[in-house]
């Protein structure tokens, strides 16, 4: 019998990785809580704003610290994010700009016009995963919890698919499942849940659905205890990954009788 | 329906959201009960992070006659525009205390500041500052376009107060006169393409809750209509300034806390804005509550952080004895818009933001990054 008990490592891409929980660097207390959280949870990925990384080459004297400074890209997968950006043109200029400041060249694409919910442009997403596939970027684009459009992106070339559970920052869990069942059904890339995960109890809940991944940054960001959310986080992905594994049982809508309603059949 | 209509059916037409809001700004709602949501979401949404951003005066001439307003046409006050290697020259100061965003401010001078001198203002400092926004007299559609060109994000209007008689009171003369104008520039910020949208109100002038109330309506409309733009909203309350104007309808500090709170609690993703014109203790203790965007170390006068422009200060004629102004002109200060009253340094509020747990936010936007290639 397999040993499924032991984490099997996975790909995104070209590169192999064993955690399957990957961070946002937003919303922290201070760019120091941000570098202790990433660097105790095990996680191998991590995303950042380029909005918010200093583009201008600017002195160690500066008192505006750059966040940069804060993530070891030789410990983590860098992925710029493209935040901000309202459309396609914007994504594809943010992702090119973090290649030419040296940043690795992948990148997720957050294409989202309304900063209120910030929830992603479908059609934008997929016109600037042409473009960045072509370019040789690998693509992880955030979308809406859209099976159709996941299967687009994925013939577009993306290296995997980000569907929402609820929008970004909300915490409400996987809102969306009925429809990321259908994406992770259908999928032939890593389907990574991103957004709208609250609790390690929602991470546990998408890796049991079949996610191949999560992404998490508020949950985590906002408590008390990054750090130590950041491990709860880390062991409820691994704890929901070893169950979607060891195969879970099927859910039935009724009890089983303890008077069984067909023994007629027996006799 | 445009906000102008929509507007003149308030109070007796609201949505539910406005009948929320409403109740809430009554002082038999607990206040802490209202403190505690208002923390709450602004974590979930904004994370333990403050934004910060400094106004950059660049001219205080003004064709306008307000009568709550240091800069007013009447006030006899020590007056000056900045040059374009002067206005470069206060960024390079800002910068070094750390700032990435800048609020480029001006009162209304069709000759002094026209658009082209702001589009001017804006380009110079592009390279130098990732985020500029602008708080000026409010232009057409098409005189917006080159400065958002020139790329500022931003554009912040207040409508100073929402009771047409009491504007209509304020503001004796000039362009300001025009209450449906101002009250439409946010959408015309938002049409030339600004990304970020500021309005508020001046609070002091009138009734707080009735300013309140048509304040939450006009971000409700904006929300819909103008969805693509990141809203800030600002309560900044009347301080002395030349002219020596008595706000008659002051709003106390408790009504001011429960007010941001209702804006937090009906609006979660809105930023709110809170200036140095409050004081510490104040300031402070809203921090952690709701406000995400702040100012710091702040200077109202064109100048005021490295005296640029000193030299050629004049003082203005005027009909009324301006109590800040005191000499005749050359080598004077320019006059200050309004007086602070949270005087601590930039690095000063940023090492309290961390003593409290936030993390300053200094840059969050990069206009290199929407650069037209």
């Amino acid at each position: 019998m397999t040993d499924i008990v032991q984490p099997q490592p996975w790909h995104v891409g070209n590169k192999e990785f064993q955690s399957r929980l990957f961070l946002g660097t937003g919303k922290f207390p201070s760019l120091a809580s941000m570098k202790s959280t990433l660097e105790s949870c095990g996680t191998e990925l991590v995303t950042v704003a380029l909005r918010r990384a200093d583009l201008s080459g600017g002195e160690d004297s500066d008192p505006s610290a750059d966040i940069m400074d804060f993530i070891d890209s030789s410990q983590f997968q860098l992925v710029p994010n493209t935040s901000g950006a309202m459309n396609a043109e914007e994504a594809v200029r943010i992702a090119r700009l973090a290649a030419q400041v040296g940043m690795p060249k992948w990148v997720k694409l957050e294409i989202h016009p309304d900063p209120r919910y910030l929830l992603p442009d479908p059609i934008e997403t997929l016109k600037a995963t042409e473009i960045l596939v072509k370019e040789d970027f690998t693509v992880l684009p955030y979308i809406n919890a859209d099976p159709v459009l996941a299967k687009r992106l994925e013939e577009a070339g993306a290296a995997t698919v980000m569907p929402l559970g609820a929008p970004i920052g909300s915490n409400r869990g996987i809102e969306t499942r009925a429809q990321i069942e259908i994406i992770i059904e259908q999928a032939t890339v890593p389907v990574v849940v991103d957004a709208g995960i609250g609790a390690p109890s929602h991470a546990a809940e998408a890796m049991e659905m079949g996610a191949d991944a999560v992404l998490v940054n508020t949950a985590i960001a906002i408590a008390r205890n990054p750090v130590a959310m950041a491990r709860a986080f880390a062991q409820a992905v691994e704890a929901g990954r070893i169950a979607y594994e060891a195969g879970l049982p099927a859910q039935s809508v009724t009890a089983e009788p303890t008077s069984p309603l067909t023994t007629f059949l027996d006799s | 329906m445009s906000f102008v209509e929509m507007f003149n059916r308030l109070p007796a037409e609201k949505s539910p959201l406005l009948g929320r809001f409403e109740r809430m700004l009554e002082s038999d709602v607990p206040l802490e009960i209202l403190a505690a949501d208002s923390q709450r979401l602004t974590r979930q949404h904004f994370g333990k992070t403050m934004r910060l951003f400094a106004p950059l005066y660049v001219s205080n001439e003004c064709v306008n006659v307000c009568k709550y307003c240091g800069f007013s046409r009447n006030n006899p006050i020590f007056r000056v525009t900045l040059s374009l290697n002067e206005v470069e020259r206060e960024a390079r100061h800002l910068v070094t205390e750390g700032f990435r965003n800048i609020l480029i401010v001006a009162g209304e001078h069709p000759k002094f500041v026209s658009n082209h001198y702001l589009r001017d203002c804006t380009a110079r400092l592009r390279d130098l500052v990732p985020s500029i926004s602008l708080e000026v007299g409010p232009m057409e559609t098409e005189e917006y376009l080159p400065i958002v060109e020139a790329g500022a994000e931003g554009l912040v209007v207040y409508q100073e107060t929402y009771h047409r008689a009491t504007y209509a009171e304020m503001h004796a003369s000039g362009p300001k006169r025009n209450f449906d104008w101002r009250l439409e520039c946010p959408e015309r910020a938002y049409t030339a393409g600004f990304r970020r949208i500021g309005i508020g109100a001046l609070f002091g002038l009138w009734d707080w809750k009735s300013e309140a109330l048509a304040l939450a309506a006009h971000t409700e409309y904006l929300l819909k209509h103008c969805w693509k733009a990141s809203l800030t909203l600002s309560f900044p309350r009347l301080k002395p300034a030349a002219g020596d104007f008595d706000p008659k309808y002051p709003i106390s500090d408790p009504d001011f806390v429960r007010m941001l709170c209702a804006f937090r609690i009906c609006f979660p993703q809105v930023g709110l804005v809170l200036s140095t014109r409050e004081p510490q203790h104040l300031r402070d203790g809203l921090f952690p509550l709701g406000v995400t965007l702040i100012s710091a170390g702040a200077h109202t006068e064109p100048g005021g952080y490295t005296g640029a422009g000193s030299e050629r200060v004049q003082q203005s004629k005027g009909r009324k004895a301006g109590s800040h102004a005191n000499g005749t002109g050359g080598s004077e200060a320019a006059t200050e818009q309004f007086t602070i009253s949270d005087h601590r340094s930039a690095q000063e509020i940023a090492a309290h933001l961390k003593s409290v747990g936030l993390d300053p936010v200094w840059k969050d936007w990069d206009a290199e990054l929407c650069r037209h290639e």
